[in-house]
């Protein structure tokens, strides 16, 4: 992916494993020691052109407790409505004095496009189908909280795998980190390809076979609103086959973990009592979300002072 | 008024002419070619160690005027086409407004005789306005001049409009171009279906989506009778429909874009929307059915789907971007790519340029020989050469080859007995 990736976090995809494995021992590092405000002074726009409440908190939070000050725009809130086109706003943006953009976008590759026209570092928070790397960082670094390691780990991702950036991103770590990821979901949201997306991928289009002695499961949302057609008949029908429920749970590992990134509907792709167990690490996601978001800012914004400090 | 070509390879495809010589032009004809026919003198051109050849033909340009003439003009899109060699160009009619009667292809016609540099021969629509509901002025546009039919841009979903126009048109010998897609199969699409496009999060565009057509439109027009023309074929599926019908005797003919011979999928990169177009790059294994059929003549012509667009339309996100790449000044050197791989002759890489194309169509020119039109493409066939869009002919710029290294470059381009093009 070029040039670019060194100065941003456009995704996962892009990222060797030292730089991955770097991230997640500051976010380690600093759970043991808060970190100290070396981004004061400095100002990082969160721009979002979909709806988010616990990304966009979540990465403010992260700016915040660093020291960064933050401009919030959302497309609902600006001129994106007007029909302004995305560089221009962009453009506008960054000439009030930000230090860094952290985006979100409903088109898959958006971030790229921003990436090659402004100087700034550009942090991906998710764009359209294509990548949500923090959001893998964050998932990685609760697996390893739980599980000490993830190679050879069965990693089971069920649900709305087409349409899903969180999937992808995972797959792309957690292939690269020698886990077992079993991609599980009806045909018309699981194309045979994934499987050649990395190595150690499988594709199930039943979810027992999937869940069998797994030892994290990951639950994923069915995304109604970037579906064009039908992908499957029912809710119902989706929830009869591939609703992760407490008793097809016990198919995997008694010491499975179950994560989900939310947001979470209760009683389709995830059972409420699944959702509430001690098995579930859900809330604890969260958590480390904002960990894992200073990490990325300090490494991206901060990484002379970091090293000192750690040194 | 004499022109003379001195010592260059003359180089016919259709007669199998291959041998170093002159080529002499009175007025707007070839008066003569072969070795030592002419002396030196005025009004001669030092071809030596230069291909002379058949001016190339187009079958498939979107030249943008009239209503997007920030795009390209027929001015411009002619010196980009003349720039390229080519001597004429078929012009798309999905312009606004939509090329479908008989006003709007004279008007083409005499612009284009005014200030054009090279012959535009129009392509009126099949149905009014594109939309695929009502038939065009076919008998009209024929009349004023006309080569071919097509909504292209578009497909006429609707199978039993397509039927009526394919019965009428067999009148007039017109043919009919396809832009083979079912809308449905690739709706929301934005590039081929397959891996990349998971990697990428893009929505996908099967190859289905076009096979599907090509199959309905085979079994329409051989029914009909009716000349079919498949524009911008694009995947192995497709190759195979057309393979099976031109052996059953359907008279159907074919053409293939300089970028599907040559990039697939896999170069996208960076989500750049240069790299957009439909239909879209396709998988590594339709690249090689496309260069094995263009090879075999499965595949008639290459034709460059020549489509301009404004910078600040490409850079946006690649899904809101539009479809298409200018390709008229990229479109020989990508051609003499295979043929350096070994994968093309160079008289089937000419021909697919030259004569065959002429025959597509029913055009003249495509051909060395005396008493022909005197429309003549010079190139140096090694030369190689930076592509720069920044410094090309077109008002746009969006090529995807833009920074490599190419090689084959055109020298002089005569239409008619004019010189409208030379290399500085």
């Amino acid at each position: 992916m070029g040039e670019s990736q060194s100065r941003h976090l456009l995704g996962i995809a892009g990222l060797e494993r030292p730089a991955i494995q770097a991230l997640l021992d500051r976010a380690a590092a600093m759970q043991r020691r808060p970190p100290e405000k070396l981004l004061a002074g400095r100002r990082v726009l969160v721009l979002f052109y979909e709806p988010s409440t616990r990304t966009r908190t979540s990465f403010e939070v992260a700016a915040r407790r660093l020291g960064a000050e933050t401009v919030s725009v959302t497309a609902s809130a600006s001129s994106i409505e007007k029909g302004e086109s995305l560089l221009d706003t962009v453009y506008t943006l960054r000439a009030m004095a930000v230090d860094a953009i952290i985006m979100r976008h409903g088109e898959s590759g958006a971030p790229f496009l921003v990436a090659r026209h402004v100087d700034v570092p550009v942090i991906n928070a998710g764009d359209g189908m294509h990548e949500h790397p923090t959001q893998a960082l964050l998932d990685a670094f609760t697996i390893l909280r739980h599980k000490g390691r993830i190679a050879g780990l069965k990693v089971a991702i069920v649900g709305d795998i087409l349409h899903s950036r969180v999937a992808r991103s995972n797959l792309w770590l957690l292939s690269r980190f020698g886990a077992r990821v079993r991609l599980c979901g009806p045909p018309s949201l699981l194309p045979a390809e994934f499987a050649a997306l990395g190595a150690g991928i499988e594709c199930h289009h039943q979810l027992e076979p999937a869940l069998d002695g797994a030892d994290v499961v990951m639950v994923l949302r069915i995304q109604m609103e970037r579906m064009r057609e039908a992908f499957f008949p029912s809710e119902a029908e989706y929830v009869h086959y591939y609703s992760v429920t407490a008793e097809r749970l016990r198919l995997a590992r008694p010491d499975a973990i179950v994560m989900h990134p939310g947001p979470m509907i209760r009683g389709v792709e995830i059972g409420a009592e699944v959702a509430d167990s001690p098995q579930s690490v859900i809330r604890e996601q969260v958590e480390n979300g904002v960990l894992i978001r200073m990490a990325v800012l300090e490494q991206l914004l901060a990484p002379a002072e970091a090293a000192e400090k750690s040194a | 008024m004499n022109l003379i070509l001195q010592g260059g390879r003359l180089f016919d495809p259709a007669s199998g002419r291959d041998e170093t010589g002159d080529l002499v032009i009175q007025e707007d004809k070839i008066r003569d070619l072969g070795p030592g026919i002419a002396a030196a003198g005025p009004g001669v051109l030092d071809c030596r160690g230069l291909i002379v050849c058949p001016g190339f033909i187009d079958l498939h340009v979107h030249l943008r005027e009239p209503g997007q003439e920030y795009k390209e003009t027929i001015e411009s899109g002619t010196r980009a086409a003349a720039a390229g060699g080519f001597t004429a160009v078929c012009a798309m009619p999905n312009t606004h407004p939509v090329n479908d009667g008989a006003g709007a292809t004279a008007y083409l016609i005499q612009r284009a005789k005014e200030i054009g540099a090279a012959r535009v021969y129009p392509v009126g629509a099949i149905t009014q306005g594109s939309r695929g509901e009502a038939l065009a002025a076919i008998g009209a546009m024929r009349r004023a001049g006309a080569v071919a039919l097509s909504d292209d841009g578009r497909p006429v979903m609707n199978g039993q409009i397509l039927r009526r126009a394919m019965e009428y048109a067999a009148r007039f010998g017109l043919p009919i171009v396809e832009h083979a897609e079912d809308l449905n199969l690739s709706a929301g699409g934005v590039m081929h279906e397959g891996a990349a496009a998971l990697r990428l999060g893009l929505r996908g565009i099967s190859a289905e989506s076009e096979a599907a057509m090509v199959a309905r439109d085979i079994l329409l027009a051989e029914r009909c009778g009716a000349r079919l023309h498949i524009a911008h074929l694009s995947t192995a599926a497709s190759v195979r429909l057309i393979a099976a019908a031109k052996a059953r005797g359907v008279p159907v003919t074919a053409e293939v874009t300089p970028h599907h011979l040559t990039l697939t999928d896999e170069d996208i990169r960076d989500y750049d929307a240069n790299f957009k177009m439909n239909p879209p790059l396709r998988a590594a294994a339709d690249r090689e059915a496309v260069i094995a059929a263009l090879a075999d003549g499965t595949i008639d012509a290459v034709a460059t789907d020549h489509a301009p667009h404004a910078p600040h339309e490409k850079a946006q996100e690649f899904s809101r971007a539009p479809f298409g790449v200018i390709g008229l000044e990229t479109a020989l050197p990508l051609v003499l790519r295979l043929v350096a791989a070994g994968r093309l002759t160079l008289r089937r890489a000419l021909d697919a340029l030259t004569a065959r194309p002429a025959q597509v169509f029913n055009l003249p020119g495509g051909r060395l020989e005396p008493g022909a039109i005197a429309d003549v493409t010079v190139f140096a066939p090694q030369e190689s050469w930076v592509c720069d869009p920044a410094r090309g002919f077109s008002k746009s710029r969006n090529t995807p080859f833009a920074g490599q290294t190419l090689a084959g470059r055109v020298r002089h381009t005569i239409v008619a007995g004019r010189v409208v093009y030379s290399a500085s």
